[in-house]
């Protein structure tokens, strides 16, 4: 009797999920974005594609660092075909340092609005296209209505959404699944040799739906992230809507 | 079928103009004229004022001697291409190929237009009556070739429309006035007696020719259908045109939508049928008060899909001006091209960067902000890290080069380098510290340098000798040093970028 309760349970749990507007995976297409011990964070093991991923940033450095980190999994997605778009409305990514991170700059399409206002609608469009395999907008204010729209969007068309948010002053609540902050840290090379190594940044996985918190080290090396240090995962002190 | 052409000939043009404006003037004799070395000349008069014995090219002076209450109008040279210019639109009613005949009359292709109006006699006739009541005086004609018509309508007697095939015989009794010819030619003729085409006609063109000039032999082969002419429309035709009438002026944006969603669908469906695709469309609509406005669009491939088409134009329907309301829509597609119906694919997730949906998407998205915000990089055969990435707007092009990644870029660039405070221990050497923005960054690890020459042959200036620098927190740093060390010459510190 035990098991079956045990058994309900788990199915309920599942349910929940599911009612939060997490879908598992459509089948044929690999969600597995080589993010290695950091996925065991988000509900069932697995990145939440097709959702709104929201990154925070305070400083050029911060927004480099966030830049590297979303073109890491947009370099995954882009696997399964479909086109990538770009919106910001000051732009200073630099194409080729897209290639580094696995990402062919010539496959992304960069649309640079030139009125503030508009970058949010543009982005909306951009996510209720089923064409498309994912979106990055950078921004500065993403309010919660507006973050909603977005998501509802994501939730028809199932196109991964990244929110790169520069120089934000407050943090408000937003609608996304997760919230992202990463920051560089010093790199590592091995002992006496002179120079930078490879990319490496504190990654805060700050809010996730129906995951756990955490924080790691990650590098990318080798086309791949690579967790340095062993994840101590945050005791979920509080849950985020 | 044969072409049938028609001349009308405004009699009075500019008089009737002005008897227009100021009805008080019907029927008294009144002239235009024209400065002309130091003497007002009569350009145009009534039939009244002619009843004086005034004629055409006389100076103001004398004709105020032979007619006394004669008034007299300045004229302003052009100004019966205008008349003309506006009355040749009102006649686009009639046929799509109207030309400009000056100094009074215009000249209309109207193969297989007058079975519309019941017949060219009724055509003429409803031509005729319509004008009238506006206030103009005029003389149509109908031929086969545009000479006959235009030599019928000014010197023909009373059958002003000549039957198929009959043009040869209709311009044997003409005078040679009805041939467009200079007024020297006319002269010479009526010097020697010909008063007639039928007395020169069947001369031998050499002869023709010796005596009068080759323009004389043309204008008359061109009257006889010897040698082509052609009209040049005041509006080229666009080949892909819808019209909406409304019965009842229209101004609510539901009604806009609807009748622009009608129109669209009647012409993608004209399209479709024979593998075309929109490429640039307007939507042009005529107001009750005479006055209209048109919106435009493009697309980035050819489409012919209804829904998408319309998304575009209401982007933009918001620049619609009812006033007291729209009486006619039309959509012209202004440039169309072959369209190829792919098969859906059913079973791919994704669509990917040359799909209908994304193209659709950047139509819309470039209906908003405008498509030179819409970029896209290639490799540039270049080093310096400005032109490393080349804008291109052709989002299908592939690459010709492989993007380079043997030395590491920065994921954010500054669109201009800032200069920083720098030092150096040594020359060559990577800095030990830099301040940007008032924080002094301690370097602890630095790669460099690896210097950049400048691509002379586009522009002057210093080479660069890059550095990336490590500072104590982990942040990474594109610095570089512009130009060589000098004596005297400060070593000038640059940031240009953040590595991730």
């Amino acid at each position: 009797m035990n098991v079956t309760k045990e058994e309900i349970i788990s199915k309920l749990r599942q349910d929940m999920i599911r009612w939060e507007g997490f879908r598992p995976p459509q089948p044929g297409t690999s969600s597995d974005l080589g993010l290695g011990i950091v996925a065991a964070a988000f509900a069932n093991g697995v990145f939440p594609t097709g959702a709104i991923h929201e990154f925070i940033s305070s400083s050029p450095e911060d927004t480099a660092a966030s830049g590297g980190f979303i073109a890491g999994l947009v370099n995954r997605l882009l696997g399964s075909g479909g086109a990538c778009l770009w919106i910001s409305y000051t732009r200073r990514i630099y194409p080729p340092a897209l290639k580094l991170f696995g990402v062919d700059p010539d496959r992304v399409i960069f649309v640079d609005v030139p009125q503030q206002k508009d970058v949010l609608w543009v982005t909306e469009e951009a996510l209720k296209c089923e064409g498309v395999a994912t979106v990055i907008c950078e921004t500065r204010e993403l309010s919660f209505t507006e973050s909603q729209r977005l998501q509802l969007a994501v939730e028809k068309s199932h196109v991964t959404g990244f929110v790169l948010r520069k120089d934000v002053k407050k943090i408000n609540t937003t609608a996304c699944v997760t919230r992202w902050q990463i920051r560089p840290v010093r790199s590592q090379l091995r002992a006496g040799m002179p120079g930078v190594g490879h990319p490496r940044w504190e990654v805060n996985l700050l809010k996730v739906r129906n995951g756990k918190p955490g924080n790691w080290t990650v590098e990318w090396k080798k086309r791949n992230f690579h967790t340095v240090i062993a994840p101590q995962i945050a005791v979920p002190a509080k849950r985020y809507a | 079928m044969p072409k049938r052409f028609a001349s009308i000939w405004f009699r009075h043009l500019l008089t009737d103009w002005k008897a227009i404006r100021q009805p008080g003037l019907k029927g008294k004799a009144y002239v235009f004229a024209e400065p002309d070395h130091g003497r007002m000349l009569i350009t145009a008069l009534t039939d009244n004022a002619r009843k004086y014995g005034v004629t055409e090219g006389m100076t103001v002076a004398d004709a105020r001697v032979i007619a006394p209450d004669l008034q007299v109008f300045d004229g302003k040279p052009g100004r019966n291409i205008k008349l003309l210019t506006g009355l040749a639109e009102w006649f686009l009613r009639y046929t799509p190929l109207v030309q400009l005949d000056p100094p009074d009359g215009l000249l209309l292709d109207v193969t297989g237009c007058t079975h519309l109006k019941g017949g060219e006699k009724a055509y003429l006739q409803e031509i005729t009556k319509r004008l009238k009541i506006i206030g103009y005086d005029v003389r149509p004609a109908i031929a086969d070739t545009i000479g006959a018509a235009w030599g019928v309508a000014r010197c023909g007697s009373e059958k002003l429309i000549i039957a198929e095939g009959q043009h040869r015989n209709a311009l044997m009794p003409l005078p040679p006035s009805a041939l467009r010819l200079p007024f020297d030619q006319l002269l010479k003729l009526r010097n020697l007696g010909l008063h007639q085409i039928s007395s020169f006609i069947y001369m031998p063109d050499s002869v023709l020719r010796r005596r009068f000039g080759k323009n004389m032999v043309l204008r008359l082969h061109q009257a006889l259908g010897q040698e082509a002419e052609y009209l040049f429309p005041l509006r080229e035709p666009v080949p892909y045109t819808e019209k909406l009438a409304c019965l009842e002026a229209i101004k609510t944006r539901p009604a806009i939508e609807i009748a622009l969603h009608d129109l669209l669908e009647r012409l993608c469906r004209r399209l479709y049928g024979e593998g075309l695709g929109l490429r640039a469309a307007m939507l042009t609509w005529y107001r009750v008060d005479g006055k209209n406005g048109n919106i435009t669009i493009g697309t980035n491939h050819a489409s012919n899909r209804v829904q998408h088409l319309f998304k575009l134009f209401f982007i933009k329907l918001d620049s619609v001006a009812p006033g007291l309301g729209i009486e006619l829509f039309t959509l012209e597609a202004l440039s169309t091209e072959a369209v190829s119906d792919k098969q859906s694919e059913l079973w791919s997730a994704r669509g990917g960067a040359d799909s209908d949906e994304f193209a659709e998407l950047l139509d819309r998205v470039a209906g908003r902000i405008g498509t030179k915000h819409i970029n896209r990089y290639l490799p540039g055969e270049h080093y310096w890290p400005e032109r490393t990435p080349e804008l291109n707007a052709d989002l299908k092009k592939k690459p010709e080069s492989d993007w380079r990644t043997d030395k590491p870029r920065p994921m954010q660039i500054l669109d201009q380098p800032e200069p920083v405070e720098a030092m150096a221990l040594t020359p060559d050497y990577p800095p030990k510290w830099f301040m940007w923005k008032g924080e002094q960054h301690i370097i602890v690890g630095a790669d460099g340098p690896e210097r950049i020459e400048r691509e002379w042959w586009l522009e002057p200036g210093e080479h660069r000798d890059y550095y990336i620098a490590e500072d104590e927190s982990g942040r990474r740093y594109w610095l570089f040093r512009s130009g060589h060390y000098h004596d005297g010459n400060k070593q000038h510190w640059y940031l240009h970028g953040f590595f991730a």
